[in-house]
């Protein structure tokens, strides 16, 4: 009761700022369109730059046409670039109506050029004054990913800072994860029933990180397994996967003691085709009726085709992913799903390990920040579309260009 | 050293990645396609330890007889009867003027691709159909309330999404028909839900991918 009064509180503080800030007084946004005659034109104005955030070998050249486009007989526009030091021009493309805008990729970073533009008007040729001379480089730094460098910092150090804070022996709160709390009690029911369990780390290779989770989640299953002294079965479908899998469960086998019971033909290599992956895996799982089914990684199309086979004999079935589109499928078909972020988290819930919760509890910050942004960005913007107000579409503007990477 | 060398390995080409999306400057704009490539090299050898590990599994099983050992008998004979075909038509593609590859339309191998693993394929990609349906089924019975909006939201979507929805409302003015009650259903509740997962994830992969570099993380290389 005592945190929803603080959170009422924090929200009505929020709007009644941001209501006081939308009268402050702000630039205007609106400037009033001039018209200008198709006969009797100024010259065409062109400037040439370095085309910015990029690995060089590149020069932008811009124009603004004040009408010759609409005169009869317009043909496009061609731009020609010089060389300044061997004076070799060359004519680049024609570009037609409604291009203001040419990068020139062909250039060499180590030459200076000019440009020129010429209109062409029923072969007649308007050609534009040479631009300034020009020389492309490279930049060591991509300025719109700058909003996105801060706000990674901010939640990489969050991260660096609870996992720091973990390891001094600060408490950390985690809130209960059913899927994960299921795991225990689908091996022992698989043990009692005296039947395998499968594992299905999904379908991609070991660059997806939805893949690794997979893989951490079946460290802490294959350690249950070793001491339950129950069959874990593993098909997969990337070698590499194979490989990390069998290293990952025999060092659970290792850890728990039994390192004899381990086998190698636990994980299987089946095939890379999508289909043909399901049409094994769904064999294994009619002939073979493991008890338990953890469908844990990266999944499309196949996940309720698994699924549901898996429902259909009768297997508790805990499933995770963090591709959104199969999430209702797996919640559909499965007894326990873990959607999205849980699926990272699984691997640190369940070792208890303080650093790895401390990890969790960095994240957390990101979700923080994006619930602030996501208030008053709503907030900024019912205003503004409400009241017309300018500080309130500033806002919102800044939140946009934050947000952005483009 | 088998511990620490993965492990710098690992923190090396994470922060080389981070930098990539940051500068791009050379080396750094190549550093992706460079590491693809090596991936790529490391999985295509990596496929024969699959491959040879299959082989071997139902070669086992084949002489244990043990059960169900014709499904390995098969897989065997699918395995080799495919390899052999590729071999053949990729020597053959070699000795003809212009050279043309095993994967060409009227090879042997393009025979088996099209009639044999097509058909298969396709009809294991039709089977969700039917799990779509049954599935469909289980998660639409209301149950409780939050059971009973997900079947409602399902009816308006669906019905909504076909032209007999919009025949069925066409009396009701055309911001009240299905149709539009769909949309609203997708563009707002179901944006909305979707965008949480999405920054859930989001923050996840950071904070997963934190802990791989800087090897807090390790399960996946232990052994």
């Amino acid at each position: 009761m005592i945190a929803l009064l603080r959170v009422a509180k924090f929200v009505v503080s929020l709007c009644s700022l941001l209501f006081i800030v939308s009268f402050l007084p702000g630039q205007s946004v609106y400037s009033q369109d001039t018209a200008s005659s198709v006969n009797n034109l100024p010259p065409i104005t062109v400037k040439a730059y370095d085309t910015e955030n990029d690995a060089g070998s590149s020069i932008t050249v811009e124009w603004s046409d004040p009408g010759y486009w609409r005169r009869e007989g317009f043909n496009g526009y061609r731009l020609s670039r010089k060389n300044v030091a061997s004076g070799i021009e060359d004519s680049l493309d024609v570009l037609p109506t409604g291009h203001v805008l040419h990068e020139d990729r062909s250039v060499s970073d180590d030459s200076s050029y000019t440009y020129t533009l010429a209109v062409l008007i029923n072969g007649a040729n308007l050609t534009s004054t040479s631009t300034e001379v020009v020389r492309s480089s490279k930049q060591w730094f991509d300025n719109r990913l700058t909003w996105v460098l801060i706000l990674g910092l901010i939640i990489c150090g969050a991260v660096i800072y609870f996992i720091e804070s973990a390891k001094r022996g600060t408490k950390l709160f985690l809130r209960r994860i059913a899927g994960l709390e299921a795991i225990d009690e689908a091996v022992g029911r698989a043990t009692e029933m005296g039947r395998p369990i499968l594992f299905i780390a999904g379908i991609q290779d070991m660059d997806d990180v939805q893949t690794i989770a997979g893989l951490t989640i079946l460290g802490s299953i294959a350690r249950t397994v070793a001491e339950y002294d129950t069959k874990i079965n593993m098909p997969v479908c990337t070698s590499l996967v194979m490989t990390a899998a069998r290293e990952t469960i025999k060092h659970a086998y290792v850890t728990a003691g039994r390192p004899d019971a381990y086998n190698d033909d636990m994980v299987r290599y089946v095939t890379n085709e999508q289909f043909g992956f399901v049409a094994a895996v769904d064999g294994i799982m009619v002939r073979e009726r493991p008890a338990a089914c953890f469908l844990l990684g990266a999944f499309f199309a196949e996940s309720l085709i698994m699924a549901e086979t898996g429902n259909s004999i009768g297997a508790i079935q805990v499933a995770g992913t963090a591709m959104p589109a199969q999430l209702p499928f797996f919640v559909a078909a499965c007894d326990y799903t873990l959607i999205g972020e849980e699926l990272f988290a699984a691997s640190a819930y369940l070792s208890g390990e303080p650093r790895q919760l401390g990890s969790l509890k960095g994240a957390d910050v990101g979700k923080a920040i994006a619930m602030i942004v996501i208030l008053v960005g709503v907030i900024a913007t019912t205003i503004a579309s409400a009241w017309n107000s300018e500080s309130m579409l500033w806002i919102e503007n800044l939140l946009r260009q934050m947000f952005s990477t483009g | 050293m088998k511990r620490e060398i993965p492990l710098i390995i690992t923190f090396v080409a994470g922060v080389a990645f981070v930098l990539q999306y940051f500068i791009p400057h050379y080396p750094f704009n190549r550093f992706n396609d460079i590491f693809s490539d090596w991936f790529a090299i490391v999985g295509a050898f990596a496929i024969w330890l699959g491959a040879l590990s299959l082989i071997k599994l139902c070669l086992l099983n084949i002489s244990k007889k043990s059960h169900d050992w014709p499904i390995s008998l098969l897989m065997i004979i699918s395995f080799l009867s495919i390899v052999i075909a590729g071999a053949i038509d990729g020597f053959h593609g070699l000795n003809t003027v212009p050279t043309t590859s095993f994967r060409d339309p009227g090879t042997n191998f393009d025979w088996l691709y099209q009639n044999i693993y097509t058909p298969l394929s396709s009809t294991m990609f039709a089977i969700l159909a039917f799990f779509v349906a049954s599935a469909s089924y289980r998660a639409f019975r209301a149950r409780n309330t939050a059971a009973t909006l997900l079947l409602l939201s399902a009816f308006f979507v669906m019905i909504g999404r076909v032209p007999l929805g919009d025949y069925l409302s066409g009396w009701l003015p055309e911001r009240m028909q299905f149709s539009q009650w769909a949309n609203w259903l997708m563009a707002f509740p179901n944006t909305a839900g979707q965008r949480a997962v999405m920054i859930g994830i989001a923050l996840g992969t950071v904070s997963t991918s934190l802990r791989i570099i800087l090897g807090i993380e390790r399960s996946h290389l232990e052994g």
